[in-house]
């Protein structure tokens, strides 16, 4: 099976904020319709690579190609970023902050499929109907309902940064039955945790990150895949 | 999705946040009445003493008030990472700025609308020009400040003491505008002199200023 086209590249990027280097010339290839579960230890990096992928910031050196451009700020409708943060206005309902964030999208930059706030709020197994504010959202609950902010114009690339910490194990599992359907349905998955073992379920390759730089990428065949691909690929940074 | 939607969506979520928490018109309404009350127990003026200093106490006690509520406009943005979403969302920047300026605006003239009144009784004011154009020279004032205002908050606000950079940046640069205003106000007030030019100028530096600001704010909201 020939190998699928790349959703992103990384060209030497480096991201200095004064001294410190946050990533050293990371040269790396994430293949589309993936997920790939980056680890590592604080401080290695992960997030400040999502947010250069995010287009949040900018890289110091190096180039990003992220969907076949260079240009992030021409695909930010088809990038769904989840931050350590929800993201969500404590004072509104989940319905209404999805509802905000939906009328910020142009109709016609989204997919097809995409769903409305009702339909994502469900998906994550949220109540629409809630008229709780999400500031008091349990921890769960709340990750849940950024998720589903993220999810709702059905994003080709996921960029989901430790989107489990703090949340209970029944959160979590539906997060990751959410995510498993975005995965079969050949959306990109890029997702930063500590925790491997409760993310492997979703995992086609272990990104691994230290001081800046990508040491590892550990692919895995998948059954459910149906096809592919087993490689390790040495680091290129 | 036109422009207009997308400045009524984020204009429709600040007057929903703020109908919430009330963080900024208790701030300012609390504020603004202090200084106004203040300055008539202190000062205890004549009725004509009070025709030359109300426009000035006026346009001081809004300049004041209004930079509480500004350095909240962006601070609520920043919690939960919610501005964030704001710059992944492929809309314009400066919709989100208009948004804000709008919601700003009618936060300010609430606060006119209930200290107006009491402003009148304290100061035992009645004015001996066109009073009528209070309601020219007051949005105009009002729109001055807000713009500058919220735009150096989002200026500020990824620096430390952002609460004590917005009025050191704020008000000089709004130096020129509270002259008008002032000017114009007395002009009203005490019928010595036509406010035409400060009005115009006022008119002048609203244009210039919204302009400027809605040029450069998706600089400013993606610089890191």
């Amino acid at each position: 099976m020939p190998p699928a086209a790349n959703a992103i590249e990384l060209h030497e990027v480096s991201k200095l904020y004064g001294a410190f280097a946050a990533l050293r010339k990371v040269t790396a290839e994430f293949r589309a319709g993936l997920s790939y579960v980056i680890l590592g230890p604080n401080g290695a990096g992960k997030s400040t690579l999502l947010r250069n992928l995010a287009g949040l910031t900018r890289p110091s050196f190096g180039t990003v190609t992220l969907l076949g451009t260079v240009e992030i700020a021409a695909v930010r409708s088809r990038i769904g970023y989840l931050g350590h943060d929800s993201m969500l206005y404590d004072e509104l309902t989940a319905l209404e902050n999805l509802r905000y964030s939906a009328r910020l999208y142009e109709e016609e930059s989204l997919p097809a499929g995409r769903w409305t706030p009702e339909q994502s709020l469900e998906v994550v197994g949220l109540d629409p109907g809630l008229d709780r504010p999400v500031g008091k959202f349990s921890q769960g609950m709340r990750q849940r309902a950024s998720l589903a902010r993220v999810l709702m114009a059905r994003p080709e690339l996921l960029l989901l940064d430790e989107p489990f910490s703090n949340v209970d194990l029944a959160s979590s599992a539906q997060m990751l039955r959410v995510l498993n359907q975005m995965r079969a349905a050949g959306n990109t998955i890029l997702l930063t945790t500590h925790q491997p073992d409760l993310a492997r379920p979703i995992a086609d390759c272990f990104c691994t990150m230290q001081e800046g730089q990508i040491v590892s990428m550990e692919y895995f065949e998948r059954a459910d895949r149906g096809a592919a691909f087993h490689a390790s690929e040495e680091p290129r940074a | 999705m036109s422009y207009a939607r997308i400045v009524w969506a984020h204009l429709q979520k600040d007057l929903r946040l703020e109908w919430r928490s009330k963080d900024a018109i208790n701030g300012m309404l609390f504020f603004s009445l202090l200084v106004v009350v203040l300055f008539s127990f202190a000062f205890d003026p004549t009725m004509a003493v009070s025709r030359q200093i109300a426009g000035g106490i006026l346009w001081v006690a809004l300049l004041f008030a209004s930079t509480t509520a500004l350095n909240q406009t962006w601070t609520r943005e920043l919690r939960h990472q919610v501005l964030d979403a704001q710059r992944m969302a492929p809309s314009p920047a400066s919709a989100l700025f208009l948004a804000k300026v709008l919601a700003n605006f009618l936060f300010v003239t609430m606060i006119q609308v209930v200290l107006g009144p009491l402003f009148i009784i304290f100061y035992n004011l009645h004015a001996l020009g066109q009073g009528w154009l209070m309601a020219l020279v007051l949005p105009l004032g009002t729109l001055a400040l807000v713009v500058n205002g919220t735009f150096f908050a989002a200026l500020s606000l990824r620096t430390r003491n952002r609460e004590m950079l917005l009025p050191l940046i704020l008000f000089p640069v709004s130096i020129p505008a509270l002259l008008a205003m002032v000017q114009s106000t007395t002009g009203i007030l005490t019928g010595e002199f036509d406010p035409g030019l400060w009005m115009r100028m006022l008119a002048g530096y609203d244009i210039i200023f919204l302009t400027l600001c809605l040029l450069l704010f998706e600089t400013i909201l993606n610089a890191e």
